[in-house]
């Protein structure tokens, strides 16, 4: 196995608000290797923007250490942070809000470039802009003139103009529509192996993480509750929470019937974690076990899943939607 | 056959442009039947919103009404008198919006907000029509229904908002119900609930049903009949399980070809879904004709007229023949 791009150890962090401590990530751990798209899934308020942010040393960690190549980032000094950022870049979920207005297509790709005494010449804006579908003549278009999907188009393509052997998307295909979000993860599968890059793919959308990654971590109030294959997770989900979010989602034919796990209520407030399974309160399967800390229990090829269900022993353990799905 | 208790026919509409009228419906016709749920579908601009505005009467200024009419009920909406329409609005007709919290008014207790609706609409006074609307609430599936009943519309989450807009929309009676979009920014496990209550309120009172949304799963899930709409045209309408397992025109083909479906791997494949080129309003013809893999010359020149490929299906596409009306 090669050695990690990126290794996440016992992520925590809080955040002051008022008199109460939002627990946004409440130590989390994986790694993503050279080369493989991770996607990060969960609802809003479970963390996963959080985490994109530390690891882009957006925000400090409030405990917790994030190494790349491994060399750990909070360690570097501005400058040193400064030159390591070509190597990890990322593409941001508001494309109108990412780009600058005053700049053209053209000195927003020239930008990252320069920064880095990368810059050789225009075909390299050329290039960038025809890898991602653009034609040269959108080069000298300003932000107001292009559509939502071009300018989303000139996020990605800002964010590999280094060539980054890692990149963080936040949700980069929420506000598109659907005819235009195939064309986009196509695309990000393209470039991601023609450059050779590692991705770290958040999104709520599970069925864009199907069709993009390799690996899966899925989140809910600040922990990782299961990880593994993408195919193993999506067709044996084994956490009754990515049972019930993936039996959630509507499927667009109707000759699929399927069983719903329904969970009770929302999301609770992250001011207060209990300790134990974080579903707890809104699980049909709970358990006296679940209030107490969970471990991870291994389904063999890198399949985890922190749920008394996926126990080795487990009598319910076939329950439910996973063979339907 | 009943009559229809909704017939839109013929609807064309302009707005105003620094550069002229853009043509945003354009000949509008479709029937919704009582105690159906029929969903209108479509990507943005395709103009499902605008459609179900001038059901409402609620268009911007900027709005103009060029052609057709809207029977509701035996009456024609768009000739009535305002104080009429307003009769008619929330007795009759009733919407549930994008954004269940500017649709709340944010100055006043939900209870109040409901138990308006129930003194407007129900022969019910004072502190009974406060208890009525404790008990919508809690109806909805809003949990201490008493306390929450106090709140304002910032202190509850987008799922409990769009709850109590279900609540007063069940004070209300109407017998025509228009939901735009009722779950976007909601998470899939609360959209799963909401759409679980919509439906279960709409069986109860036998409510009919006009389901505005882009996502096709919803479609399959919700509605019974479909009736497609593409950059202000009407292009396909159909029986549910008829349009996804025979769907004739071009663009609802490729619209299904663009799906990436959560129970599945190996969508990604571009070539059967739409392109990317952009949206056009201009033609006389049918304004799928630039990105339509079949366009012939009569496509830019004339609009089809419906053919029906079999019962209560109907397609508008010059393959099945259709010719200038």
């Amino acid at each position: 196995m090669s050695e990690p791009i990126l290794r996440v150890e016992n992520l925590v962090k809080h955040f002051r608000e008022g008199p109460h401590t939002i627990h946004a990530v409440n130590g989390i751990s994986f790694e993503i290797h050279p080369g493989e798209a991770v996607g990060l899934v969960g609802e809003s308020g479970c963390g996963k923007s959080t985490t994109a942010r530390c690891i882009m040393q957006l925000e400090k960690p409030t405990a917790g250490r994030i190494l790349f190549r491994g060399q750990d980032l909070a360690s570097l000094t501005p400058n040193g942070l400064r030159s390591q950022r070509r190597h990890f870049q990322m593409v941001f979920q508001d494309a109108e809000e990412s780009l600058n207005p005053r700049l053209n297509v053209r000195r927003t790709l020239r930008e990252p470039l320069q920064l880095h005494g990368l810059y050789r010449g225009e075909e390299q804006l050329q290039q960038a802009a025809e890898r991602v579908n653009l034609e040269p003549e959108h080069l000298d278009r300003y932000r107001h003139q292009l559509s939502g999907g071009q300018k989303q188009r000139v996020g990605v393509a800002r964010a590999i103009m280094t060539q980054p052997p890692l990149v963080v998307l936040d949700e980069p295909t929420s506000s598109l529509d659907m005819s235009l979000r195939i064309h986009m993860i196509a695309m990000l599968r393209r470039l991601q192996r023609e450059l050779d890059m590692a991705y770290l793919f958040i999104s709520h959308d599970l069925s864009t993480v199907r069709h993009l990654c390799d690996r899966v971590l899925v989140m809910y109030l600040g922990r990782i509750v299961e990880m593994g294959r993408t195919e193993q997770v999506f067709s044996a989900p084994r956490h009754v929470y990515t049972r019930a979010l993936l039996s959630a989602i509507p499927i667009p034919d109707p000759s699929v019937r399927r069983e719903r796990i329904v969970l009770q209520g929302e999301t609770p407030s992250p001011r207060w974690i209990k300790p134990g399974c974080g579903l707890q309160d809104r699980c049909p399967l709970v358990a006296d076990e679940c209030t107490r800390p969970m471990p991870f229990y291994a389904l063999g090829g890198g399949h985890w899943a922190a749920c008394r269900l996926a126990k080795p022993e487990s009598a319910e353990r076939a329950l439910g939607v996973a063979g339907s799905m | 056959m009943s009559l229809p208790l909704l017939r839109v026919e013929d609807l064309s509409l302009t707005f105003a442009t620094d550069d002229g009228f853009r043509h945003v419906l354009d000949r509008v016709t479709f029937e919704v039947h009582p105690h159906e749920v029929l969903g209108l579908v479509g990507e943005s601009g395709s103009g499902k919103t605008i459609t179900s505005l001038a059901v409402m009467r609620l268009l911007p200024h900027s709005a103009q009404v060029r052609q057709g009419q809207i029977w509701f009920d035996g009456r024609e909406l768009l000739a009535l008198p305002e104080k009429d329409m307003r009769r008619l609005r929330g007795s009759s007709l009733a919407m549930i919006f994008q954004s269940p919290r500017s649709a709340l008014n944010p100055l006043m207790r939900i209870g109040d907000q409901i138990a308006r609706a129930v003194r407007t609409h129900q022969r019910v006074r004072g502190a009974a029509a406060r208890a009525a609307a404790v008990d919508l609430l809690r109806h909805v599936g809003v949990p201490d229904a008493a306390v929450r009943a106090r709140a304002y519309p910032h202190q509850l989450s987008g799922g409990m908002a769009q709850r109590a807009l279900v609540a007063i929309m069940l004070a209300c009676r109407p017998r025509l119900l228009i939901a735009d979009e009722p779950t976007t920014g909601l998470d899939v496990t609360i959209q799963a609930q909401i759409f679980g209550l919509i439906k279960d309120v709409q069986a109860e009172t036998s409510a009919t049903l006009l389901l505005i949304t882009h996502d096709l799963g919803v479609v399959s899930e919700v509605c019974q009949r479909v009736a497609v709409m593409y950059a202000g045209q009407v292009m396909e309408v159909a029986p549910v399980a008829e349009l996804f397992a025979r769907a004739c025109h071009p663009y609802t083909e490729r619209l299904l070809g663009s799906i990436l479906r959560v129970d599945r791997s190996g969508d990604l494949d571009t070539t059967k879904a739409l392109s990317m080129a952009g949206i056009s309003y201009e033609t006389r013809g049918c304004r799928f004709a630039n990105r339509c893999p079949d366009v012939m010359p009569v496509c830019w020149e004339r609009r089809p007229r419906p053919v029906q490929v079999s019962a209560g299906h109907e397609v508008i596409c010059h393959k099945y023949g259709g010719d200038e009306s």
